[in-house]
Parts: structure tokens; C-alpha cells; sequence
């Protein structure tokens, strides 16, 4: 079928690349996307706030070690249980270990298993969703279903029972939280994907001939990138708190392993003992990373959805430009 | 409407059919067998053999989902290998006590978060909107257990106020209020992990409401300022708060699991709990099914609540 006369042909340039002309006006990109998300993030003082702290906590839990040189292996029962003082910042545990140094060494399975789960459960469930809201119909139905099922049992509930049939390492953790914590992404993601299907360039894109797999991957994926950022973020703080609630039960994995949990955990038994060197440090490094990794996905919500005026005001794509004012080219 | 509810009963039965179907792959899906994790590595074949009969293990699987959910219609839960009894009469002597500890948290958050997420509203992006926003929002990043613990560490250690858990063998619900201090800490922790989502969530409703074209007309034929805020503020942004209390309703079976088991309340989670530490699957899977069915018809009650409160609401049949 020949195009309408009317319509410009794709190789004729548009004057001044300006295509939209409105009465009074006409509207002109003036940045792409992502530099603008960019600048809305680092001007949210929330979001660098956050990102301040979780970089900061990265410096010292992987490059701690390398300045501040401790024995986390042998148990040395002559120093066990010291306060803290010469050589020992923050003290020791009941096995005469480091604690600020132990600290480091948690860190780093925290933050690995945190970013790991938040990568992981994002794809899969980006895809999944995207994949069940593209689908529509009886698929969508049973895909659905199927998260749905996920979720009515809490996670942490499942958590538990999966952890308890496996013997845990870092890398069964992450495999098992990533395998329970993707539905609630899924679940999102298709939201979305049913709210950009009936658009105007999702119509034009599937009038043009596009096949359903270059709609997901041209149109959806990158249009539900931003909640996706999102729900990673949350996700990574979830998971980081997961690891240390199961630790905190004592159905986490076994020694030698060892993260933030694990050292609340033991030293909680010595709270009344008044050892508080072995409580605090621990608790305060955890709070301290969830809060942060929540305040940056709370910082990019708002920056993703719009919410806060000041943040609308910087993600404006566009901007009016008069007619009459002189124009350059 | 009724073709909404009968479409949202159907995923219901689907998803209670699905947390079935879970919590059968769950039991099975342990490695090695049941019998080993149970009778331990140095039972002899003979003694396997007795328990695989004994529980059914030994059948095709299919029999074996038949049997399971023929049993579940039946009330039977299955057996704790552990304490050797019905899982069903476990879980039953346990729930009326999580009711208490759940119900009890669950309205001192609502009294609390509600008002707070109004005046939030009010004094919205003022400072005691920040201060309380942040205050709030500290507490619900922060693990349960370390509310439970700083606690402890204050009202029971430095102040010797209230006792920092349960007395073992408290059997019956007129006991835990014959611990009443016993039952304060694990209450307040449960609480003040729900004020901040109820806070929150009525302060952004609030804001809605009170942008309203309806809040305009009261003030302007002069109505005082509380009227308004009780009268059409309250009454607007309660209503949604009902879907969330359905929602939510795993994130408090979880941190139920955390609670009890630092308070020592005899309820499913510390039962939950001492059963992960003893492989004791069937009253893990039996707690695991009945918390699905719990969430499944606790949405669907809020679907049907809210939209039988709020007039305004009508979905469509399609």
C-alpha cells in the first residue's frame, strides 16, 4: 500500500530538526533521557546521601583489608571477649577475633550477596514480566497465577525452609533468594508492560510489522528500565537484611562463612555480659547500609515516577520556544 | 461487581491450588530422602524402609499428592517427626495466641500510625513531617531484630522494667495475659514495624484527600478544621488503609518468625522456627499452607471489604 501523500518522506529532513510545531510554539528536545535522570539523581540530596554511604561502606569492607591487617582465621582464646582498646579498635569476639576486622570480612559477603540477588531477581523478573504482560490471555493467566502463588507465602517464611534442606554457601543463598524474590519484580514489570501496550508508538511499532520479540526488547524493556533500577535497589536491601535475619536464627551458613547477621547473632549471647563492642558495631554497619540502599531506591522512585515537584521540574523533556525568538541554522 | 468477585474467587482457588502444589514439591524436594533427614545417616535399610511405609513414601508421587490433599480436606496436616504429633493440633494450639500477638500489634500500629500520617499530611513538607518521615522510615529500613534487641538492652537490661521474654509452658491464651509484661516488647516491636508502613501510606492518601475539591467546599462554608480533618480526612484515607492490612499481611507472619523467636512467644513462628532447626518438615509445610491461605483469603476479604466500604468503588465485570 503507497504512503499518503501528505506524509513527508522519512529522507526529506525536517527543517532545523524541529518536528513538532504547536500553536504559539513549537516543542524542542533539550537532553536526552538518561543525562536528565542523571542530573535529577545527583541532584537528590537523598540519593547521593545514600550512594555516599554505600560507597563508603564498599572502601572499607574491600579495601579495609588491605590497610588494616588482622587474623580472622585462629581462634586466640588468651584475648578473647576485649574490650576495645590498643590494637583492637573495636574490640574482640568470643574467639579473640577482630571485630572491626570481622566486620570487614561480613561486609563483603553482605554486599556481594545484596548486589548479586538485586541483578539477578531484576532480569529474571523484567523479562518475566514483560514476557506474561506481552502475552496476554490464558499464558498471562497461568504466568500470573504462578507468581501469585510466590507470593501469598511470605518469602522469608520460604527462606527458611529452603535454607534449611540445603547446606548453605554464599553462592546457594544467592541462588535461593534470586529463585524467591524475582515474582514481586514479575509482578511490577507486567503492571507496566499492560499500561504501555495500548500507547501510540507500541500501536505504530506493531502496525509497522514489528514482531512481538523486538516490541519486548525495543519498547517495553527499556521503557520499564527505570522501575526495574528501582526494585533492584530495594531488592539488594531486602536480600542484605534476609541473609542477616537467617544468620540471626542460626539457620544460615555455617562457619567459617561470616557476615553482619552472623556476628549480631553471637554476639547477642553476650549482650548480658555487658560485651556491647559485639553488638553495636555489627548493628550499626547493617542499619546503616538497608537505610541507605532504601533511601536511594526511594530517591530514584520519585525520580522515576515524578513525584516531587522539584524533581518534575528538572525531568521536563521539552521546552516551549516562541515562535518569533530568533533561531539559529 | 459479582462477576468481578466470582473472577477473584476463581484466582484465589488457583493460588490456594498453587501454595498446595508448593508446599507437596517442598516436602520432596529435599535432598537425599525423608527418612535419612529424619532417622539420621546410620539407620539401617529396614528401619528407612519402615518410615517410608509408615508416612507413604514409598508410592509414585501422583498417589502421593492424591494422598496429601485427601488428607488436607480432612483437617490432617500431617505428623511432626520431631514432636510426634498432628501437625494440624500444633498449629491449632498456636493460632489463637498469634491472633492476640498479631491483632494486638496490628491496631497499636493503626492507633498510632494513622493520626501521625494525617498530621504528617498537614504539616506536609514542614519540618516535623521530615523529622517524622525520616524517623519512620529509619525504623522500617532497620531489621526487626534490632528494634527487639536495642530494646531488650534498654527496658530489660539497664532498666530491669519488663521481663526480656517468656516463661516456657505458658499453654493457654488467659496465660499470656497472665505474662502481660512478658507480651509488651513483642507487641511494641510488631508495632513499630507497622507504623511506618501505615504512616506513610495515609500520609500520601491524606495529601490526595485533602487536594480534594470536597476538603475546599467544607472550609469555605466555614467548617472548623478538625471537623474537616476527622470527618473527611480521616474517613477517606482510612479506606485504603484496609488493602494494605491485607497486603501485609505476610511481611507480619514474618517478622512474627523473628519476634517470637527472640521473645520466646509460643506462637507458629517460635513452632516455625525450632522446626527449621530440627528439619521437622511436615509442621514447616502445614505453617507454610495455612499463612498462603491466610494471605490469599485476607486479600481477597480486603478486595471485598473495600470495595463493599467505599460506594465510589464499582469494577468492572469484564
Amino acid at each position: 500500500m503507497a504512503a499518503p501523500e501528505t506524509a513527508p518522506t522519512p529522507t526529506q529532513p525536517s527543517p532545523a530538526r524541529r518536528p513538532v510545531v504547536m500553536e504559539g510554539g513549537e516543542v524542542i528536545a533539550s537532553g536526552a533521557g538518561a543525562q536528565l535522570s542523571l542530573r535529577a539523581f545527583t541532584t537528590s540530596k537523598r540519593a547521593m546521601t545514600g550512594t555516599a554511604i554505600i560507597v563508603l561502606l564498599g572502601l572499607f569492607c574491600f579495601a579495609g583489608p588491605l590497610l588494616y591487617h588482622t587474623n580472622q582465621t585462629q581462634v586466640s582464646l588468651g584475648i578473647e571477649n576485649s574490650p576495645p582498646g590498643p590494637g583492637y579498635p573495636l574490640g574482640t569476639d568470643q574467639y579473640g577475633i577482630d571485630v572491626l576486622g570481622r566486620l570487614m570480612v561480613g561486609g563483603q559477603s553482605s554486599l556481594e550477596l545484596g548486589f548479586a540477588v538485586g541483578i539477578a531477581t531484576t532480569v529474571i523478573g523484567l523479562l518475566y514480566g514483560a514476557v506474561s504482560g506481552m502475552a496476554g490471555g490464558i499464558v498471562d493467566a497461568f504466568m500470573m497465577r504462578f507468581v501469585d502463588t510466590l507470593l501469598a507465602v511470605p518469602t522469608f517464611i520460604l527462606l527458611i525452609i529452603v535454607a534449611s534442606m540445603f547446606s548453605l554457601s554464599l553462592s546457594v543463598i544467592i541462588l535461593i533468594l534470586t529463585a524467591l524474590s524475582w515474582p514481586y519484580t514479575a509482578r511490577l514489570i507486567r503492571g507496566q508492560v499492560l499500561s504501555l501496550r495500548p500507547r501510540e508508538f507500541v500501536q505504530a511499532s506493531r502496525t509497522m510489522g514489528a514482531t512481538g520479540r523486538s516490541i519486548l526488547f525495543r519498547h517495553m524493556v527499556p521503557n520499564t528500565l527505570g522501575i526495574s533500577v528501582v526494585t533492584a535497589t530495594f531488592s539488594i536491601a531486602d536480600s542484605i537484611y534476609a541473609l542477616s535475619a537467617l544468620s540471626f536464627l542460626g539457620i544460615g551458613p555455617p562457619p567459617p562463612f561470616t557476615d553482619w547477621g552472623t556476628m549480631l547473632s553471637n554476639g547477642v549471647d553476650n549482650l548480658f555480659n555487658g560485651y556491647w563492642w559485639q553488638v553495636y558495631p555489627p548493628l550499626i554497619v547493617l542499619v546503616l547500609v538497608v537505610v541507605a540502599f532504601r533511601q536511594v531506591g526511594d530517591a530514584l522512585n520519585d525520580i522515576v515516577s515524578g513525584q516531587r515537584s522539584g524533581v518534575v521540574r528538572r525531568r521536563r523533556r521539552f521546552r516551549l520556544v516562541p515562535l518569533s525568538a530568533p533561531r539559529d541554522g | 461487581m459479582t462477576g468481578y468477585l466470582i473472577r477473584r474467587a476463581g484466582q484465589s482457588v488457583a493460588v490456594v491450588i498453587g501454595v498446595m502444589i508448593l508446599t507437596f514439591i517442598l516436602l520432596h524436594l529435599e535432598p537425599g530422602s525423608v527418612a535419612r533427614s529424619v532417622l539420621g545417616l546410620k539407620a539401617t535399610p529396614a528401619r528407612v524402609a519402615i518410615f517410608d511405609s509408615l508416612y507413604g513414601l514409598n508410592k509414585p508421587l501422583y498417589q502421593q499428592f492424591a494422598i496429601y490433599v485427601k488428607q488436607l480436606f480432612q483437617g490432617n496436616l500431617g505428623i511432626s517427626y520431631q514432636l510426634q504429633q498432628p501437625v494440624s493440633t500444633l498449629i491449632a494450639q498456636r493460632l489463637p495466641r498469634d491472633a492476640i500477638l498479631l491483632g494486638l500489634s496490628t491496631l497499636l500500629a493503626l492507633v498510632i500510625g494513622v493520626p501521625t500520617g494525617i498530621y504528617q499530611a498537614v504539616r506536609h513538607n514542614r519540618l516535623a513531617d521530615d523529622l517524622l518521615a525520616g524517623t519512620w522510615f529509619t525504623l522500617y529500613s532497620a531489621p526487626d531484630f534490632m528494634e527487639a534487641l536495642l530494646l531488650i538492652a534498654l527496658v530489660c537490661v539497664q532498666f530491669h522494667i519488663l521481663p526480656p521474654a517468656f516463661p516456657g509452658g505458658v499453654t493457654s491464651v488467659t496465660g499470656l495475659f497472665a505474662d502481660w509484661q512478658a507480651l509488651v516488647l513483642p507487641v511494641a516491636v510488631l508495632a513499630i514495624n507497622s507504623v511506618a508502613g501505615f504512616s506513610q501510606y495515609v500520609r500520601s492518601t491524606a495529601l490526595q484527600v485533602l487536594a480534594e475539591d470536597y476538603i475546599r467546599v467544607a472550609r469555605s462554608k466555614g467548617m472548623s478544621e478538625r471537623l474537616v480533618l476527622t470527618r473527611h480526612v480521616l474517613r477517606n484515607s482510612l479506606l485504603p488503609v484496609i488493602t494494605i492490612l491485607g497486603l501485609s499481611l505476610p511481611d507480619i507472619v514474618a517478622g512474627a518468625v523473628i519476634v517470637e523467636s527472640i521473645f520466646n512467644f509460643p506462637g507458629m513462628g517460635l513452632l516455625f522456627w525450632q522446626s527449621a532447626l530440627a528439619h521437622d518438615f511436615p509442621v514447616m509445610l502445614g505453617g507454610t499452607l495455612i499463612i498462603g491461605v491466610a494471605t490469599v483469603v485476607g486479600n481477597l476479604a480486603a478486595d471485598v471489604a473495600y470495595s463493599a466500604l467505599d460506594p465510589r468503588i464499582r469494577y468492572g465485570s469484564a
